[in-house]
């Protein structure tokens, strides 16, 4: 399996997951 | 005006914008033409001449975003990376900026020494390092943009969290 890092794209949309993920974990922890 | 907080968030917002254009110009920009340099034998320059200096800014520019960050926050230091309710959005920004700085003098910076050559490695030690510098670049770009996201959200989460 590639590793998503190595290209530009991939990184980028690993950034936007990650932003997702944290999104909806800070709005749960700010009890919305 | 509150001298302090205000002056912490310029700073904390020019050398920002310093390490991050920075780590985007490598990751953008640099990486690519590099790889198109060595590949036509043009690249000796961009290590000898533009990389160090590139690498200065960019390892100091993160230290001034740090600190600046950490004397922005002042009293709610704690609160915010302890992620309490009234500072979540922010410490999870804080969190993300202290793993990235971190990373840049952690594994960034030390790596790329042995690539540039400023402190002595084989190739086989030199090709693991451009490997663990690269991946690591990568990882921070991807963490600047949650990075971003909570920055701009920490005194907006009612615009980013409510409702």
């Amino acid at each position: 399996m590639n590793n998503p890092l190595d290209s530009l794209w991939g990184t980028i949309i690993l950034g936007l997951i990650l932003t997702l993920i944290l999104h909806i974990a800070v709005k749960a922890g700010l009890g919305g | 005006m509150d001298w302090v907080p205000a002056i912490s968030r310029w700073i904390h917002f020019l050398a920002g914008v310093m390490w991050i254009g920075l780590l985007y110009y490598f990751n953008f920009v640099n990486a690519q033409a590099a790889k198109a340099a060595a590949a036509d034998g043009t690249g000796a320059g961009i290590g000898k001449h533009v990389m160090p200096r590139a690498l200065l800014y960019f390892r100091w520019a993160a230290v001034v975003t740090w600190l600046a960050g950490a004397a922005l926050l002042g009293s709610n230091f704690g609160a915010a990376f302890m992620l309490q309710k009234s500072h979540m959005a922010i410490g999870v920004g804080a969190w993300l900026g202290t793993i990235m700085l971190f990373n840049v003098w952690v594994l960034i910076w030390p790596n790329q020494k042995k690539v540039l050559g400023i402190v002595p490695a084989t190739d086989e030690e030199k090709n693991k390092a451009r490997r663990i510098g690269f991946l690591t670049s990568r990882t921070n770009t991807a963490l600047s943009i949650p990075l971003l996201y909570f920055m701009a959200a920490g005194g907006h989460a009612q615009q980013f969290f409510g409702g």
